[in-house]
């Protein structure tokens, strides 16, 4: 029993990735009809977002400590971050060590300015090309925003820690009853799933409730209509995907505790995002999320030992062999609404 | 000849041509000059140009033609590489058992791989075949080391059974006695051309695969893949299962990658999983598009390109920069290397990626429909200039209307 909660646990953090992305990606399909294959990167942007906002946190000048000395004996020269002289030590100190979740506040408008200037700028000339054109220009901007992105910072991924009073690890399975000490979860793994499911609740509620989604849903179902009312759809797809792309950041920045960012990231999760969003449905909402969960949890369910030594390898190839098995009994994925890419 | 009409006789006798000549062609700098590091004619790279350009026509055979987008096929690939490399293992260094046997094996797996892939189209398709490629990365890295020798990669080792090894049987690949490696090297007042054994090998097999494609385009199989890539629905309409000729589209091209695969390690014995990543899918996808998905010479032209600028432009570094724009004021010489830094030597791929984006967006056909365009721009010219030196006699100034 402990076993099967802390493997459910440790699925939670990567499914909660791959969910926050796939959810992205479903978005964007749903929307605009586009397959963005640049949207591994825009995850991987936003991680890095959160490594500018630590370097930014971190930016300091040097000042002579009159109290300390060198082992040389002269004064010692220490580096004081600017926002310590600011707010004091303290809050400053504080202020650097939350870098992490302060740089949602960053992430937020490149994001959507990103997104926009994405949408704007390249796909909106590719709505009426085949999907495999759609395919082929985001793949080459991926590589193109993961070379920038090389060139700015480095090939060697770059470590930025969670804050310190969530860094540790608690006994989860005490708390719930169990013997204490087996199930031993991290903190900050726990708080990025809550936060997954803040973003995924305040999504569907943004489209549930409020005009605009509902105006975005009518579009969905039947484009040509809501535009023939006598509304913008189109301007309102352009925000939608810049709601997308920051999805993925904010996906991207909070997991930067999790993995290291480096450059490719986005990439390697692009890859297992699209067969989650396929195993999904495509074009399905809720679809993507669950699949998301049920991957990350499964795929962290195989690379149990046990399991492992039953079936070697398949922790490994899990993932793609569930796809190949929904895809050929569920041509439509889990939840894929009929018509949708059947072309 | 050959079984094809007069313009395709004359297009394959180019292509041989070109094929033959290319380690003079590739040489057009001596080596003295600073122009030198832009040759591309030393072994290793044009074995290169002849295995990938065979890749990519087995590719365009089915992406060009039936339309289905394999995100996969660096499966094959790997799978022909190990074969070879196990045959040297277990045999000799003779590298004709192992190309047989690695196409063989290879159109296995894509017998079974397309089975079950080609249920699927579109992007279903392309996850699938996806699917399967990254399984069999990710296996052949964790839990087929027995076979693969994981992350150290396949080679052969002094206690190989190697049986039907001679005393005096060479140590490298080699087909009967013709070792690959070997290059006859020679030097013609500054130029100097290398004539490798291995690329010549390469290069015949390429043309055949070339012939091979170029039947393929002409023949009713083609024509009937190409049906399915216009109107796949319409087909079945009118009573025709399509499924037998887009699997045999994807066995073939999934022999030619086999073959690339083995002859990769034909030339340097070795096979590493990495080459079943499926970024080496994404690569053989860039060049046939790059190049013009659907022609003859398109992928081959692409897969040139790319390993052109991959082995050339990532040789560039700042002191040859410097070098190139010396003759400029320094300050602007500064400012010129700094702002081509970040596109050659470690940013290659980003000239790559930005490359690939602009020919996906405004040529949709490839560096073939640009050469096209070119020539139609030039011809239409010769034709509008044909009746324009005529106009005087034949087509008299009309009067004007109002009298003057």
């Amino acid at each position: 029993m402990e076993a099967i909660i802390l493997q459910i646990l440790n699925g939670l953090d990567k499914g909660s990735a791959y969910a926050l992305i796939a959810l992205g990606l479903t978005l964007i399909f749903g929307t605009l009809g586009v397959v963005n294959f640049a949207h591994g990167a825009l995850f991987m942007i936003g991680a890095f977002c959160a490594v500018v906002m630590q370097r930014l946190l971190g930016l300091s000048y040097e000042q002579v400590d009159p109290t300390k000395t060198d082992f040389l004996g002269n004064p010692l020269k220490v580096q004081v971050p600017y926002v310590e002289s600011w707010f004091g030590p303290e809050i400053g100190g504080a202020i650097v060590d939350w870098s992490v979740p302060l740089a949602i506040v960053l992430a937020i408008p490149v994001m959507v300015i990103l997104g926009f200037v994405m949408e704007r700028g390249l796909i909106k000339h590719f709505y009426k090309r085949p999907h495999a054109d759609q395919i082929l220009v985001t793949f080459g901007l991926a590589i193109v925003l993961q070379e920038v992105i090389k060139y700015f910072f480095g090939a060697n991924p770059i470590q930025s820690g969670a804050p310190a009073a969530l860094s540790g690890s608690f006994d989860f399975g005490a708390m719930l009853g169990f013997d204490p000490n087996v199930v031993i979860y991290p903190f900050w793994r726990l708080v990025y799933f809550l936060f997954s499911l803040v973003i995924i609740a305040g999504v569907f509620a943004f489209l549930q409730f409020t005009t605009f989604g509902m105006v975005v849903r009518a579009g969905m179902a039947d484009r040509e209509t809501v535009g023939l009312l006598g509304i913008d759809i189109d301007r309102r797809f352009t925000i939608m995907f810049g709601l997308a792309a920051a999805v993925a950041g904010l996906a991207g920045v909070m997991y930067t505790p999790i993995l290291a960012p480096n450059y490719h990231m986005g990439m390697d999760f692009l890859v297992l995002s699209f067969v989650v969003v396929v195993v999904g449905g495509m074009g399905s909402l809720p679809g993507a999320v669950a699949a998301g969960f049920l991957l990350g949890i499964l795929q962290s369910f195989a690379s149990m030992n046990e399991v492992k030594s039953i079936i070697p390898g398949i922790d490994q190839v899990i993932i793609y062999l569930v796809a190949i098995v929904i895809l050929l009994t569920r041509p439509r994925g889990l939840m894929g609404r009929k018509g949708v890419m059947e072309d | 000849m050959f079984g094809l009409n007069a313009k395709d006789t004359r297009f394959l006798l180019i292509v041989v041509f070109l094929t033959l000549a290319t380690p003079i062609l590739l040489q057009p700098f001596p080596e003295s000059s600073s122009l030198a590091q832009f040759n591309a004619g030393y072994p290793d790279l044009m074995q290169k140009f002849a295995i990938f350009g065979i890749f990519a026509i087995g590719f365009n055979i089915l992406f060009g033609l039936t339309g289905y987008l394999s995100f996969g096929h660096a499966a094959f690939l790997g799978v022909g590489s190990y074969t070879v490399v196990w045959m040297y293992k277990l045999l000799s260094y003779n590298i004709l058992p192992g190309l047989v046997l690695s196409i063989i094996i290879s159109a296995l797996f894509a017998l079974v791989i397309g089975f079950i892939s080609l249920r699927r189209s579109g992007i279903y398709f392309s996850i699938l075949t996806l699917a399967f490629a990254q399984m069999s990365y990710n296996l052949a890295y964790s839990v087929l080391t027995p076979i693969t020798n994981g992350e150290t990669g396949l080679q052969v080792y002094t206690n190989d059974p190697q049986v039907l090894m001679g005393a005096n049987s060479p140590t490298s690949p080699h087909l009967f006695g013709l070792v690959m490696r070997e290059s006859v090297q020679v030097d013609m007042g500054g130029w100097l051309f290398t004539f490798n054994i291995g690329y010549y090998f390469c290069a015949i097999i390429a043309i055949l695969a070339f012939y091979i494609s170029l039947r393929i385009f002409r023949s009713p199989f083609g024509m009937m893949l190409r049906a399915i890539k216009t109107n796949q629905t319409r087909m079945n309409y009118t009573g025709l299962n399509s499924r037998p000729y887009t699997l045999a589209a994807f066995v073939i091209s999934g022999m030619y990658a086999g073959l690339a695969g083995g002859l990769l390690a034909a030339m340097d014995p070795l096979a590493g999983a990495e080459r079943m990543q499926w970024t080496a899918s994404g690569e053989v996808v860039l060049m046939t598009i790059l190049g013009g998905a659907g022609t003859l010479m398109g992928p081959v032209l692409g897969a040139g390109f790319i390993k052109y600028c991959e082995n050339i432009f990532s040789k560039i570094n700042d002191g040859i920069l410097h070098s190139w724009f010396a003759f400029l004021p320094d300050g602007i010489e500064n400012f010129l290397v700094t702002l081509v830094h970040p596109f050659v030597g470690k940013g290659w791929h980003l000239t790559l990626g930005i490359l690939f984006m602009l020919v996906v967006i405004f040529l949709p056909g490839g560096l073939v429909e640009g050469f096209q365009r070119i020539s139609r721009l030039f011809r239409s010219k010769r034709v509008k200039d044909g009746p324009r030196r005529k106009d005087p006699e034949h087509h008299p100034k009309s009067a004007p209307h109002v009298a003057e």
